[in-house]
């Protein structure tokens, strides 16, 4: 969402490069040689697992977009309980009804896991971009460079907003 | 042979899904479903923290609405403390709430929507996105992307951040409007009023090449429910619960959104990480009921200003007392964003906005709290119970998506039957027929994470099931 806070700066940016994969267009399947992917969110189950692995096989460049991806933030902080007691306060506590529990394995659902990784505990990460969320500014900047050839450096700027 | 075919990811949506389809012996549709597949466990993951926190924490349940969970977990703040907020606090929530509608449905209508709108439904699926948009028509696009701005914009001038903005919490605000502030935010109104004439212009003039998407995409009777103020009007930020059924009778009326669980309850499925909340004297999965744009509009007398009244007083026009139609959700969400602009150059105008008594000071005075206010989606609730330190022991959140899931499921399985094409070899899923699938989630605008209150985009995949389950295909864009 931050990214859209460019504004119209995304439409500069859509002149110079090719928005292959995103939430925003209608492609389904990753696509292979990726110049640059911007991985936003923490590795918390199955389907995450096996798609972060895909990503990075098929991106040269691999950015841990935001704190979750970084540090696994908010959605790791559900490590510090057990997860059936987790899944027991929203599905069973919660819930007047319980027709069922969504503990995957069903081919629909993807089970999750019993810890939030981070996206480097799973593969190797090129950039690290922080923030909740990453400023926009920060985000032009840090993109400008990378399309400009240069390696982002960190140093002098200013983070987590 | 019966199969199932399954879509995933659903792309602009936001968050993660997939649709199943479950084609029986004959090769009909038997039954087809929305699947969330992301959860983070807010509800469990908040305990032992400080009350205070939460604004800061449930804010990131979503990056579209956290306004919404600052505000509904403010409000449950300010009953734990036993205080009325000073009218700034109160004028400043109310009127970040309308920058965030602004913001939230533009994104959804021009950002995610708008390419099947204008662009067509069948469109090839690789330009069927907002650069695609950019191609064809670069001036509604830029329109939209401003508008969103403008309400990202109002949000930052108040709240010091446009998203996860932290100047609410328990008792009021922490930072004082300024006259210089008004004076930028007046600025945008003439264009933001242009745009959005613009906009239900160019919509409705679409809607007779979409009339059986209007038909048969999510259109059933149902519950609605939404808050409307003292005066039986359109409210956003504090007001009583109304429901209505799909033939406009009022079924509830004046209901205290403190006391949502002696009406509303909620049932866990297996296939999806999404609640189906229902109205209680109904039972479930009867009492299951709309919220959001369309519920609003349908439960609201009226709109209280005047270029909003006059789309209402047309837009009611198009149901017997209650519009039905899904896809209506786009109307109304212009609709909304046309009540937003004027209620936010309303509040410029109010003197109460710029005070600097804007914090109402106590110690905790209760060990429940419940606050509640209308999100971009729909009604939002968030009930927490403290210790006797104010430390959180329980937290339950009703989100707007997931009062639609129901609903989301019957849109589905209604698009699915209507629009699913048989050829030589059985049912072709093409790539109309699957953007249709996609298309009648989209009505919703549903954010997935808010909903399981998770993070993460997810696609949408569709799988065509055999009678026995047997995965026959799984249907992706790259197909």
């Amino acid at each position: 969402m931050s990214f859209l806070d460019l504004d119209e700066r995304l439409i500069d940016l859509a002149g110079l490069v090719d928005v292959c994969y995103s939430p925003v267009v209608d492609t389904k399947e990753f696509p292979e040689n990726v110049d640059i992917t911007l991985v936003e969110g923490a590795v918390a189950n199955e389907d995450n697992l096996r798609e972060i692995r895909l990503i990075r096989q098929r991106s040269k460049v691999l950015v841990a977009f935001g704190d979750c991806a970084v540090t696994g933030n908010v959605t790791a902080l559900r490590n510090l309980f057990k997860l059936e007691d987790v899944l027991n306060r929203s599905y069973r506590e919660n819930s007047a009804v319980v027709s069922g529990m969504p503990l995957g394995g069903d081919g629909i659902v993807p089970a999750l896991l019993d810890r939030v990784l981070r996206v480097q505990d799973v593969v190797r990460v090129d950039y690290f971009l922080p923030g909740c969320p990453p400023a926009p500014d920060a985000i032009y900047a840090f993109v400008a460079e990378l399309l400009g050839g240069h390696a982002p450096a960190a140093e002098g700027r200013k983070f987590g907003t | 042979m019966s199969r199932r075919v399954i879509i995933q990811p659903v792309t602009r949506i936001e968050g993660h899904a997939k649709i199943s389809i479950q084609l029986n012996d004959a090769g009909e549709v038997q039954s087809a479903r929305f699947h969330i597949t992301e959860f983070r466990g807010f509800e469990k993951l908040c305990e032992g923290r400080p009350f205070q926190e939460m604004p800061g924490l449930m804010s990131r349940v979503c990056g579209i609405c956290p306004v919404s969970h600052v505000l509904a977990s403010s409000k449950a703040g300010d009953m734990l403390l036993g205080v009325e907020i000073p009218a700034a606090a109160e004028k400043q929530r109310r009127l970040v709430n309308h920058a965030q509608v602004l913001q939230s449905h533009a994104l959804s209508f021009f950002h995610l929507s708008s390419p099947d709108l204008l662009l067509g439904i069948d469109s090839p699926p690789e330009k069927r996105n907002i650069f695609g948009l950019l191609e064809r028509d670069p001036d509604f696009l830029r329109r939209g992307i401003r508008l969103r701005q403008f309400g990202q914009r109002v949000i930052e001038l108040v709240g010091g951040k446009k998203i996860h903005p932290g100047w609410s919490g328990p008792g009021g605000v922490h930072r004082q409007f300024s006259t210089a502030q008004r004076d930028e935010v007046l600025k945008w109104i003439p264009e933001a009023t242009e745009s959005l004439s613009m906009a239900l212009d160019r919509l409705k003039s679409l809607l007779d090449s979409f009339q059986a998407e209007v038909e048969h995409m999510g259109n059933f009777p149902s519950l609605f429910l939404g808050t409307v103020n003292s005066d039986g009007g359109l409210e956003y930020y504090d007001g009583t619960i109304r429901i209505v059924d799909g033939a406009g009778n009022t079924i509830a009326d004046s209901l205290d959104p403190k006391r949502y669980y002696t009406y509303l309850a909620e049932a866990s499925v297996s296939d999806s990480f999404i609640k189906s909340p229902y109205y209680q004297p109904f039972g479930y999965p009867q009492g299951h009921y709309r919220v959001g744009p369309l519920a609003r509009l349908n439960v609201a007398k009226f709109a209280g200003t005047a270029l909003a009244d006059r789309e209402l007083r047309e837009f009611k026009q198009r149901g017997g007392g209650t519009v039905c139609e899904s896809f209506h959700y786009h109307l109304a969400r212009l609709i909304e964003m046309v009540h937003a602009v004027e209620r936010i150059e309303e509040l410029m105008a109010d003197p109460d906005l710029f005070s600097d008594t804007i914090q109402a000071k106590a110690s905790l005075n209760r060990r429940e709290g419940i606050g509640s206010c209308e999100a971009p989606r729909g009604t939002l609730f968030h009930h927490y119970w403290v210790d006797a330190n104010g430390l959180m022991t329980r937290a339950n959140l009703l989100i707007a998506t997931g009062q639609n899931s129901h609903a989301m499921n019957q849109s589905v399985d209604q698009t699915a039957k209507h629009f699913l094409k048989h050829g030589a070899h059985g049912a072709e899923l093409d790539q109309g027929f699957l953007n249709r699938l996609e298309a009648a989630i989209r009505c919703y605008d549903p954010c997935l994470s808010c909903s399981t209150h998770a993070l993460g985009q997810m696609p949408l995949e569709v799988e065509l099931l055999a009678p026995g389950g047997a995965v026959l295909q799984c249907m992706t864009r790259d197909e």
